[in-house]
């Protein structure tokens, strides 16, 4: 990923943990010297509704927010949501996926049909696209929760930031307790990414 | 070393290090995390206040009293605080009051998108507007200096943009401060309508040795550049347009009120063409066109929504905005309540009779959304009691027999008691519910009179509710648990019937506050005739296809709601 400003947009479901994974992110950039902006939701969406946090980083950075056809990588916790928010992802950007469903109101009361085929839709889309189940990875070191550090650590493949920073962004943002098995889950979204 | 914060958080420790030892507010998206992070502190008092007007009046007497004191609102919190906010400018302070009035363009999570710049002229009170998060930190101390100096409160505008996003700040040293001594001085702080006439001649003396002080305010600044292309802008949206034009001369303005008159028409005059980029009004702009300057602003801007680099490229290139096709027919994510929510107990019985709904403004406020559909209106914090009364004196008794206003806790002690007093005094005769879930949940989970402990956590006497509806003259009072189905639906069915104000409190935590019970709900195949009640309930863990209705379980929380209301008791607890 290059250019003056890299542009990383992480898209869930209010409640998934996007906003615990976009502050990582952005401590562990910091530690690289450049200069980061991360735009969050709070608020009504919280409350499951469609959630996106916006992190650039680069020598200089002014907007907080990415605009549409500019993102480097868009790291999706749900499969619909990679769809709904794939109009801000650039030419040649990769979207990485996390292959789950949640089913928003109007298909939970019938009104409207989730998708079938989202991860083929994607790929129809763009041609860097990544998928892995990370609720299952979380899932196997013992949390579910976990599944956004699994996804971070798919997505650290991409960026050129040393695994010290990120051990350590992750350090200084979770609590205490929690600390190793989001290490683990970072890990195991990392060696699955690389397979 | 640099440290990543939000810009509410950076406002919270400007004010920290700015030696501010009052802080108040009434919880509102986006502002509520400037108050929490001004907890952290043990030097300053802070508190949750019951609302606005009254955290603006706590500030007030702090101030006066000698201490320097921050007040923290969303947009529409100033139109609560307005009354003392109007006056206050008259008497003026004695240590620094700063008001932050947190703006929402785009209506991200608010009922309207006013422009919160009109109060700052209207109020005659200075107004800054920091561009990030470093800016809001530096400009808070700023503004306390201004207060003193020219005594007067002082207003900093954020937006929900500025207040939730995170950008690099450094720590400064912190001041420390003796009170302001203590004098009386009724001519200045006793607004009689003769004492008034003074100050009001003073406050305008005070506006135009602001202007002068603006023409020479450090974060008022050129930025040179293009000569052929000039922008006038403030705020984040500042950053907007320095992405979207970073070869363009910027006039950046840190502080919007007032204006620095000298600088813009030097820059005007010099530029050949000049845009202002302002969100919502066009208030910068038809200030300047109030001086004979040609400036170019809402004949090519909405005025309504967020801006972005890419809208403020695409209105000035005349070009539209280029992306990848949206992928057409996605369902909408609206957001929903949670699983186990106790408010869903009662708008589902609600949902069920038809009844007419005077809604207020929360988490309940989704009991709107369908499958629910289950509120008439909703208009602002503490409205829906007064306007059920409203509707009973336009359409009568009978209309009021279906009529139910649905207000929670904290936006009951908000503003919800002197309409209800109004209703006893009056003759009203609906029903009221007041969804009391022992939390200002809406903004995440605040502490409220209600919840028996403060903002830092120490226990604090807990309002009685029941006591205080008696005391009003409530007299057909009932207490539910929500998640009850019967005795929601048989309370209900009697209030409703009564020729009397009923009031019922439906009590039940937040369901994020309460621990899940071991196991999950399962619906029964073999039972199950698909009829869909359940359905109806909008529970995120209830799933629904054309062949069959089932429970995800790891989502499910265990209320037992849909359990109580299926028809065949198709549904189980397992697990457990």
């Amino acid at each position: 990923m290059s250019g003056p400003v890299t542009n990383i947009l992480i898209v869930g479901v209010g409640g998934q943990g996007t906003l615990l994974a976009s502050r990582v992110l952005a401590r562990a950039v910091i530690s690289t010297g450049a200069d980061v902006k991360v735009s969050e939701v709070h608020g009504m969406s919280q409350r499951g509704g469609s959630v996106v946090t916006q992190v650039r980083f680069g020598k200089e950075v002014f907007s907080p927010l990415i605009e549409t056809g500019a993102a480097d990588a868009i790291l999706a916790f749900e499969k619909l949501e990679a769809l709904r928010w794939l109009p801000y992802l650039k030419e040649g950007g990769r979207l990485i996926i996390n292959d789950l469903a949640i089913d928003p109101l109007p298909v939970l009361v019938g009104t409207a049909k989730y998708p079938e085929d989202c991860i083929d839709q994607a790929r129809a889309a763009t041609s860097k696209v990544d998928v892995l189940n990370a609720t299952d990875l979380a899932g196997a070191i013992g949390e579910q929760r976990a599944a956004n550090m699994v996804l971070l650590g798919a997505l650290s493949c991409y960026l050129d930031i040393a695994d010290q920073h990120w051990i350590a962004a992750i350090t200084e943002t979770v609590p205490a307790k929690a600390r190793e098995m989001n290490i683990k889950a970072f890990e195991a979204g990392r060696a699955a990414s690389k397979k | 070393m640099k440290k990543l914060m939000l810009g509410n958080e950076a406002i919270a420790l400007g004010a920290y290090e700015a030696g501010v030892r009052v802080g108040s507010a009434y919880p509102g998206t986006p502002s509520t995390e400037i108050i929490e992070n001004l907890s952290i502190f043990d030097e300053v008092y802070t508190e949750w206040a019951p609302n606005e007007k009254v955290a603006l009046e706590v500030g007030i007497g702090a101030a006066i009293a000698g201490a320097r004191a921050l007040v923290a609102m969303k947009h529409v919190g100033v139109n609560v605080a307005a009354d003392p906010l109007f006056t206050v400018s008259y008497t003026g302070v004695n240590a620094g009051l700063v008001i932050i009035t947190a703006d929402d363009p785009a209506m991200h999570s608010s009922q309207n998108e006013q422009d919160n710049r009109g109060y700052a002229r209207m109020a005659k009170v200075p107004m800054l507007e920091p561009s990030d998060s470093q800016e809001a930190k530096d400009l808070i101390k700023q503004a306390f200096d201004i207060s003193e100096e020219f005594d007067t409160p002082v207003f900093i505008r954020i937006t929900t943009r500025l207040a939730h996003s995170q950008s690099l700040v450094s720590s400064g040293t912190v001041q420390r401060l003796e009170l302001k001594p203590y004098v009386k001085n009724p001519s200045k702080y006793v607004m009689l309508p003769a004492n008034a006439r003074a100050r009001h001649l003073q406050v305008d003396a005070r506006g135009k040795k602001l202007e002068t002080y603006s023409e020479n305010f450090p974060f008022n600044q050129v930025i040179d550049g293009d000569p052929s292309f000039g922008i006038i802008t403030s705020g984040v949206v500042y950053q907007y347009a320095r992405e979207a034009f970073p070869q363009a001369s910027f006039l950046k303005l840190g502080m919007t009120h007032p204006l620095p008159r000298k600088m813009i028409e030097d820059f005007v005059k010099t530029r050949q063409r000049v845009y202002v980029i302002e969100e919502l009004e066009p208030i910068i702009e038809q200030e300047i066109k109030s001086w004979g300057l040609n400036v170019v602003g809402k004949d090519i801007f909405p005025r309504t929504g967020e801006f972005s680099s890419e809208l403020i490229r695409s209105v000035i290139s005349g070009q539209p905005i280029v992306s990848r096709q949206p992928i057409s027919g996605l369902p909408g994510r609206p957001p929903v309540m949670c699983a186990g929510c106790p408010h869903r107990g009662v708008f589902f019985e609600l949902s069920r009779i038809k009844a007419t709904v005077s809604g207020d403004i929360g988490c309940y406020t989704l009991g709107a959304l369908p499958p629910l559909s289950s509120m008439d209106a909703c208009v602002c914090m503490g409205a829906s009691i007064g306007m059920a009364l409203g509707m009973e004196k336009a359409r009568g008794r009978e209309f009021a027999r279906r009529l139910v206003a649905v207000i929670g806790d904290s936006t009951f002690i908000h503003s919800g008691i002197t309409p209800l007093i109004d209703m006893v005094y009056n003759g009203g005769t609906s029903t009221i519910i007041i969804l009391d879930n022992s939390t200002t949940a809406m903004t995440g989970h605040q502490h409220h009179p209600g919840t028996g402990q403060r903002v830092s956590g120490e226990p604090a006497p807990r309002l009685d509710l029941e006591k205080l509806l008696r005391a009003i003259g409530i007299e057909d009072l009932h207490i539910i648990d929500p998640l009850d189905s019967k005795q929601t639906r048989k309370v209900l069915k009697e209030a409703m019937a009564s020729d009397k104000l009923s009031v019922i409190i439906s009590r039940r935590p937040c369901v994020l506050l309460t621990p899940a019970e071991e196991g999950y709900y399962e619906i029964d195949e073999q039972i199950c005739t698909n009829c869909k009640v359940c359905v109806r309930l909008g529970c995120p863990a209830i799933q629904s296809t054309d062949e069959k209705v089932m429970i995800n379980a790891p989502l499910c929380m265990t209320c037992d709601f849909c359990a109580q209301i299926c028809p065949i008791d198709a549904i189980q607890k397992r697990g457990s």
